[in-house]
């Protein structure tokens, strides 16, 4: 537990009208974590994905990046700075190959991609890194696909090579295996446990049996507000836990 | 698409290279658009309004079918670059080359103060936004008649021979060269502009503009660049149309005009550029053959062309014609 804190948010709040979604939220994800972020439908998990990447502005409370206040900066501005996220909703682009879509991705992190007078083929670098990527996590086979005619479970896997080519430090994943089938969703948190070890990882998910297997840490958000945060062991056995989310919502 | 071959180990960047290669079919169309020259020398009038209507719907091409922003006003700057050439010519200086490039400038400044508007409105509101400024530009030129002549046209345009040395003749040879070589000059920066890391960006934003905060880009300043390069090469074009006409009326301006530029461009096949210059051939020669048999209805057909060509080939003629193509060699 010694591992510096990379994210810090303090006292998030949020709300859309009378209807709180976020209440108090204060997480510190120390570097290199495998943090779950647990909790029943309309709990405010991605909600609270919203407000730290920037796509929603907090009503209070504040957010930082390796010790800087990023509260207002912008959401293209705090990619660059390391924080990236994947979206539950495939959020491709589904004209481009992935080859093109992740080149893409990576031009933008090196602040290249506004160069209009020079070939995309000479992008070298770029292209190799991105293809690189791609066969990690892979896709390799299908970089030249276009996205739109990937199966489902690849345009997932897509949405996590496009995170990777912004070279995140901080990476949340919002339901990385939405819609997966569960022998595939197992591929997906392969690649996500071999990810590199010091990268921060906080994780959307519904499958217990996954949390329990791959997150360190859980933290457990109910209407708006968190529930509990503690190591797998204690929320598997929390009354409260068991009782608002494992046993009464059947989600496991 | 070609398929990744098994075992050997994939040549991505050569795979990129091979996207943005020229093909023979493209040498073998900028050839036969020469063919005027030696089959349809009548027609070189004809032939070179078909150029400055091309390379107006390949500056709309930039920015609609590549990036995805719609707009129903762009004949704003066609006008803009008209009359920008068109004065700078009354008052003393008809060199027409310096001449085209002043007009490029002014439009595409004029771009760029517009773009700042332009990235922030979407959908329904970026289209009004676009045609009110067109129609603001409109009865500003109308209302400083003392400049532009009003109603009555900017009049007393005279252009200088080209290089000092081809004058523009009465059957449009050197009006057709003229255009052509620009189409030419500026299809060629385009296609490179579209085939950069840039262009790739630009596609990003017209497939998921909500994906690319995420992936840390400043999209709105892609937006802003691409809009007043675009606004360049639509005040080219309505510069080369007032040196080669010697005349600029207000429908250089018109909404007719931005409508028009639209229906070429959807008609051709639009984010192809080649689209653009297809369908300002189609739409340009229909309207010569058809305004001939009948010349208060010829949009009738117009309007019919358009619905067929949108209901059965959705990306347009070009779009339809490598759609077939693709299925042909696909067997």
């Amino acid at each position: 537990m010694s591992e510096p804190i990379v994210l810090r948010t303090d006292a998030l709040r949020k709300r859309f009208g009378s209807l709180e979604v976020a209440r108090d939220v204060s997480l510190s994800l120390p570097r290199g974590c495998r943090h779950a972020l647990i909790g029943p439908n309309g709990a405010g998990k991605t909600t609270l994905i919203n407000l730290i990447t920037g796509q929603l502005k907090p009503d209070s409370g504040t957010i930082s990046l390796e010790g800087e206040d990023i509260t207002a900066t912008p959401a293209a501005t705090r990619v660059r700075r390391g924080l990236t996220r994947t979206f539950q909703i495939n959020t491709l682009f589904p004209d481009l190959t992935p080859l093109e879509a992740v080149t893409l991705a990576v031009c933008e992190r090196q602040r290249t991609a506004g160069q209009f007078w020079r070939g995309l083929f000479a992008h070298e670098e770029a292209i190799d890194e991105s293809f690189a990527i791609l066969t990690q996590l892979g896709l390799g086979d299908v970089a030249t696909r276009t996205t739109r005619t990937l199966p489902y479970g690849q345009q997932r896997l897509l949405e996590i090579a496009l995170a990777l080519a912004t070279r995140p430090r901080v990476l949340l994943l919002d339901e990385p295996a939405a819609g997966v089938p569960k022998d595939e969703s197992a591929v997906l948190f392969d690649v996500i446990s071999a990810l590199p070890q010091d990268i921060s990882v906080l994780f959307i998910e519904h499958d217990m049996d996954i949390v329990f297997r791959f997150a360190t840490r859980i933290v457990v958000l109910v209407a708006g507000g968190v529930l509990l945060e503690a190591d797998p062991e204690t929320v598997r056995t929390d009354p409260r836990v068991r009782e608002v989310y494992l046993g009464g919502a059947g989600h496991a | 698409m070609s398929d990744v071959t098994a075992n050997a180990p994939f040549d991505a960047q050569g795979w990129l290279r091979r996207q943005s290669r020229w093909s023979p079919l493209e040498v073998v169309f900028w050839l036969a658009l020469l063919l005027p020259f030696f089959f349809f020398p009548t027609y070189l009038t004809l032939a070179s309004q078909i150029a400055i209507a091309a390379l107006f719907a390949i500056s709309v091409d930039l920015i609609l079918g590549y990036a995805g922003i719609v707009t129903l006003g762009h004949a704003m700057f066609f006008g803009l670059g008209a009359y920008a050439a068109g004065l700078i010519s009354v008052y003393g200086w008809g060199e027409p080359l310096s001449g085209l490039l002043l007009a490029a400038a002014f439009a595409g400044l004029v771009g760029f103060v517009v773009s700042f508007m332009i990235v922030r409105v979407q959908h329904l509101a970026l289209i009004m936004i676009t045609l009110g400024l067109g129609l603001l530009t409109y009865e500003l030129a109308n209302s400083m008649s003392w400049l532009t002549g009003g109603t009555d046209g900017l009049r007393g345009i005279r252009t200088w021979p080209i290089f000092n040395y081809f004058r523009f003749d009465l059957w449009g040879y050197t009006a057709y060269s003229y255009s052509l070589a620009a189409l030419f000059v500026c299809f060629l920066v385009s296609r490179r502009i579209v085939n950069s890391s840039f262009g790739l960006a630009l596609r990003g934003v017209r497939e998921n503009v909500r994906r690319m905060p995420a992936i840390g880009s400043d999209y709105r300043g892609h937006l802003q660049k691409i809009y007043t390069i675009s606004a360049a090469i639509a005040g080219l074009a309505g510069a080369l149309m007032a040196q080669t006409t010697n005349v600029v009326a207000l429908d250089a301006l018109s909404f007719q005009r931005s409508a028009d530029v639209v229906v070429m461009l959807i008609l051709g096949g639009t984010g192809r550029l080649y689209g653009a210059i297809v369908g300002a051939a189609i739409f340009l020669i229909a309207r010569d053959q058809l305004s001939g048999v009948n010349p208060q209805y010829w949009y009738f057909w117009i309007g019919l062309l358009l619905m067929v060509v949108v209901l059965v080939m959705p990306k347009g003629i070009l779009g339809g014609l490598s759609a077939l193509a693709s299925r042909w060699s696909g067997r």
